[in-house]
């Protein structure tokens, strides 16, 4: 059947109508691709060349080296140890966990390790290191080295972490590094961007937190080239950062250790400070705590052992704790009744053993009183109607001035954390806090330091440096940041009359040395080295009614936790004074019995820069005290050559 | 018996043939398989593995089946025309129970040397198909409902096949290619009004059934659309792909970021690379200049297929060279739209560039079966 040529004709011409609009239909597409084309590729060509850099380009940030701590000598107290960890590639492992049981039997590494690094490998991309061990020793390490056909996807690598050489002695003072946490991140306002750094630390508690930003140092930076999955393919350009700034504290690491170890065994805190410039030559609490357990992530069971010790560790009680300053509050109530006035030093109160004022009777720690004192041997022997007398000629007001000009009540700008501000009660402050009005008896209880007022070790050390040199001293702690000595000028003084500093230092002089004294047991008989001082014992808890029916005479026999505090506070020598010391032990009883005799050991051995010599002790004491430093020894962090100069 | 048969006269014979051979058309394909070459080199960075060398031999075996075709009469193409539709058939419906599982959807069978995509191979079947039908129709029963509707299920057949697995790209590709040949055989173009308005509902029927029981689509295919929409909802999900297809081609600039330093490419931010997303990273290197000419080379091949569609007086020759333009058109297009952000991303490979067997063969075949209708033409008798 052979179809008319007109009829092809007809149907090719039609096909060939459709064939146009067809291909105008594709013509008009193919314009419109190329038209879109043209948009992006010359008219907004720059904008997404942009985007394609952004894409192609990262940048990492190469962590700074912290500075480092170090003591007065240059001793470090916190330095960057090179640490060996071991780290896995999931993609060069392939099965990672029969490479870690590998692993585990050359170092130890246990099922809990494992498990957590199964899960951080699960959790990143595979090209990842994952650290599997830290703090790995040379030997592990090569161990590991020589097992690497067996270990595919194990590096291992070098990297700096915090470490402690003088552990105990400074975890108060230097703290420790950790991780960065959430909050110390809301803390900032412009949280550095190092911060996101994995693994990078962060001053946590005192100096290395309070001078994070000059320890941190700037992050240095790296261009790197990136493909779509984070991997590094090159390194384009590297800017390196600055490391932080090295720390040179006042402190004397010597001083510091034997401070420490003297009070080991007693929760109290020391401080002693060199008059001179008011450097801090050591800030002791003890017991103490190893802060390198810190910087590395302490478990769960030590930190529980810490936070149960009833001797408190962690709370850094030279700056932190603060007490009823007892005793050793007398010379503030004495000078402010001179410098008002109201009393002559020759004028002689007697002493009861109580006196009654509005219906209260207030005791004399001596039951059977003093009999006739005047202000000088009212300080040595700690006679407490005679200030009970004078505070009520002067009020309240003048005692807290005077208080306040010898730095009590004042938080001193030093780079720990926590520094507490102790407490000078003033009328105000009660109706405030308590509601009720101001009693004499507050005033008479103020007089012998105690009732509401309180005080940090700290601001005791201050004012005994200032009663001794008649000076407005202010307590450092900083030596030098980056190798730039910080300046510390000489204090003004602080506008008190001489001649009645002088009878207040006669006070404290006679208390020691003068044989009716407080604290004559603890005397020093080298002339170079004789110590004035006064000692304190705050009563915490009364004994109670219910105590003495059950037979309670003396505080010795009560609980740790319901005894006096003893202080004691005291400069030295007493003719030329370069330190004063302040010793404060939580519960120790009396300051005379048990302050003072380690406030002499800290005193005689920052004045002499060593061990002191026993000739420098009464000589009935030299067998005991020799005992004593013989045990102390080995207590002692052993030392160099000693380098400390003397005064 | 048509009129093929009654006036092919001086038809070349035997070798001889390969002298009648329309060399346009080989050498722009040639020419365009070359700037894939080129690409999958570069994105391999510089390496003829894993994908210029596997691609080049498969091309190569593509020639091969060109001049194998194009030496075959074209009415022996016209009479297997059912056949291999029946047969096309069978593989999608083959590919069904046993094929290979990839990226979520059955779509290939493992032939050893090659993956085979029956999806691809369907493309080309359905195309001859209708040719041959509307050749046996006498025209002026082309536009009534009963042979419309034969048509209809002749695309729809496949089509279904192919969404079942489900290849939504191709099955639209199959849809459109089956309705670019009815109206070139000039069906009533009421019939596509009411197919578009039909299309325009049914787009809306997907989308409204999404989250019920009987969605239409995989939830993928959803998020796709969502991130075609606004690529930016979902910059590093979704819209990923887009987003930086978008920057890899527009990062190309007029003249492109040179052969071999295209960053988005090189370094991996570019999805599928060497398949669907192989135009972004041509972009990327020779900027809008490679991307214009690739563009060219295309429009070229088509103006040529509809040069040669027109002088044909042989329906089923015109209708086949124009039906293989029309896919072969939806092929770059959808792609090109999709890289640019045009059109939602859907899989469908850049034509002769892309990395892949299948598509390329059917490709070859079907610009063999061209080439056959374009020997074989019926010519006057003088």
């Amino acid at each position: 059947m052979k179809k008319p040529a007109k009829d092809t004709e007809d149907t090719a011409r039609l096909v060939g109508r459709r064939a146009l609009i067809l291909g105008g239909v594709q013509a008009v597409a193919v314009g419109a691709l190329a038209l879109r084309m043209r948009h992006m590729q010359v008219d907004e060509a720059d904008q997404f060349r942009l985007l394609a850099e952004e894409n192609r380009i990262n940048m990492r940030l190469i962590p700074p080296v912290r500075g480092v701590i170090q003591d007065r000598n240059g001793r470090l107290l916190a330095g960057n140890e090179q640490n060996y960890r071991a780290v896995i590639v999931r993609e060069d492992a392939g099965d990672v966990e029969a490479v870690l049981r590998r692993m585990a039997q050359l170092v130890p590494l246990d099922d809990d390790a494992i498990e957590r690094v199964l899960r951080e490998v699960r959790r990143h991309r595979p090209f990842v290191p994952v650290t599997v061990a830290e703090r790995l020793s040379w030997e592990e390490i090569a161990r590991i080295a020589a097992n690497a056909p067996a270990l595919p996807g194990i590096t291992p690598e070098v990297g700096l972490s915090r470490i402690y050489p003088q552990a105990h002695d400074f975890a108060h003072v230097v703290g420790y590094v950790g991780a960065v946490s959430e909050r110390d991140l809301e803390q900032q306002e412009v949280p550095d961007p190092v911060l996101q750094i994995p693994g990078f630390q962060i001053g946590k508690l005192g100096v290395e937190r309070r001078m994070e930003h000059v320890l941190r140092g700037s992050a240095g930076s790296r261009r790197i080239e990136v493909n779509s999955v984070g991997r590094v393919m090159r390194e384009l350009s590297r800017v390196e950062g600055t490391p932080g700034a090295n720390v040179h504290l006042t402190i004397d690491h010597q001083l510091q250790n034997f401070a420490r170890a003297r009070l080991d065994g007693e929760s109290a805190a020391s401080v002693v400070i060199d008059l001179e410039k008011g450097d801090l030559l050591a800030i002791a609490s003890a017991p103490s705590y190893d802060p390198n357990l810190f910087a590395r992530g302490i478990s769960v069971p030590d930190f529980q052992a810490l936070l149960d010790d009833e001797y408190r560790p962690l709370v850094d009680k030279s700056v932190q704790g603060v007490y009823p300053p007892g005793s050793t509050f007398k010379m503030v109530t004495a000078l402010a009744a001179l410098e008002a006035g109201e009393v002559v030093p020759e004028e002689r109160v007697f002493c009861p053993g109580h006196m009654d004022v509005s219906g209260r009777r207030f005791h004399c720690w001596k039951r059977g009183g003093h009999g006739r004192v005047n202000l000088v041997s009212a300080l040595s022997e700690s006679c407490d109607v005679y200030f009970y007398d004078i505070c009520q000629r002067i009020g309240i007001e003048r005692i807290n001035d005077m208080a306040a000009r010898l730095g009590l009540g004042q938080r001193f700008d030093i780079p720990m954390s926590s520094v507490a501000s102790g407490l000078n009660p003033t009328r105000e402050w009660k109706q405030r806090r308590r509601g009720e009005p101001w009693l004499v008896g507050d005033t008479i209880n103020a007089s012998i330091g105690q009732g509401f007022v309180l005080a940090t070790p700290l601001q005791l050390a201050v004012m005994t440096a200032r009663l001794a040199t008649g000076r407005q001293v202010m307590p450092n702690m900083v030596r030098a940041v980056g190798g730039i000595e910080q300046a510390r000028a000489e204090a003004p003084p602080l506008d008190i009359d001489p001649a009645h500093l002088a009878i207040i230092r006669r006070g404290m002089s006679e208390t020691t040395n003068h044989q009716r004294g407080t604290a004559f047991g603890s005397r020093v008989v080298d002339a170079n080295y004789r110590m004035a001082g006064k000692t304190g014992t705050s009563q915490v808890y009364s004994i109670t009614p219910a105590e003495r029916a059950a037979g309670t005479r003396t505080d010795a026999q009560r609980p740790w936790n319901r005894r006096n505090h003893a202080l004691y506070v005291a400069f030295a020598p007493e003719t030329a004074p370069r330190i004063a010391v302040s010793v404060v032990v939580e519960h120790g009883g009396g300051g005379s019995a048990v302050a003072a005799p380690i406030a002499r050991d800290i005193a005689l051995f920052a004045l002499h820069g060593g061990m002191p010599p026993l000739s420098a002790y009464p000589a009935p004491q030299r067998n005991r005290i020799e005992t004593m430093q013989r045990e102390m020894q080995l207590r002692l962090i052993p030392q160099e050559i000693s380098q400390r100069p003397r005064g | 018996m048509s009129y093929l048969e009654y006036t092919v006269t001086r038809t070349p014979t035997g070798l001889s043939k390969v002298l009648y051979f329309h060399w346009a058309l080989v050498l722009l394909p040639i020419a365009v398989a070359e700037i894939g070459f080129l690409m999958l080199y570069s994105i391999a960075g510089g390496s003829l593995s894993p994908w210029a060398e596997p691609q080049m031999r498969r091309f190569a075996l593509g020639l091969g089946v060109m001049f194998v075709t194009a030496m075959v009469p074209i009415w022996f193409w016209r009479n297997m025309a059912g056949l291999a539709y029946g047969a096309s058939l069978v593989l999608l419906i083959w590919v069904e129970f046993f094929g290979s599982v990839g990226m979520g959807a059955q779509r290939w069978i493992d032939l050893g040397f090659m993956r085979l995509q029956p999806s691809e191979v369907a493309k080309v079947t359905l195309v001859l198909a209708l040719a041959a039908y509307y050749d046996r129709l006498d025209v002026r029963r082309a536009s009534r409902p009963v042979w419309v509707v034969l048509a209809l299920l002749l695309i729809l057949l496949p089509t279904f096949l192919v969404l079942r697995q489900p290849d939504l790209g191709t099955a639209l590709l199959l849809l459109a290619g089956g309705a670019a040949v009815m109206f070139l055989a000039g069906v009533h173009w009421l019939y596509f009004a009411v197919v578009i308005a039909l299309g325009v509902a049914g787009a809306v029927a997907v989308m409204m059934s999404r989250g019920t029981e009987w969605q239409l689509l995989k939830d993928y295919q959803y998020r796709r659309i969502d991130a075609f929409l606004d690529p930016s909802i979902d910059p590093l999900g979704a819209g990923y792909h887009i987003s930086q297809s978008k920057i890899a081609l527009g990062s190309g600039g007029w003249s492109g970021r040179g052969f071999m330093q295209g960053t988005q490419s090189r370094l991996n931010f570019l999805p599928e690379k060497h398949t669907d997303f192989i135009f972004t990273a041509l972009a990327e290197e020779f900027g809008f200049v490679g991307g214009a000419s690739l563009l060219l080379l295309y429009a070229l091949i088509l103006v040529f297929c509809v040069v040669i569609a027109l002088q044909h007086k042989d329906r089923f020759s015109a209708l086949l060279t124009l039906g293989v333009a029309a896919t072969f058109f939806l092929y770059f297009m959808v792609n090109m739209a999709m890289v640019m952000g045009l059109a939602p991303v859907v899989g469908v490979p850049l034509p002769l560039v892309s990395y892949g067997g299948s598509a390329m063969l059917v490709l070859m075949f079907a610009f063999g079966l061209v080439q056959s209708a374009h020997i074989h033409r019926p010519r006057n008798r003088s």
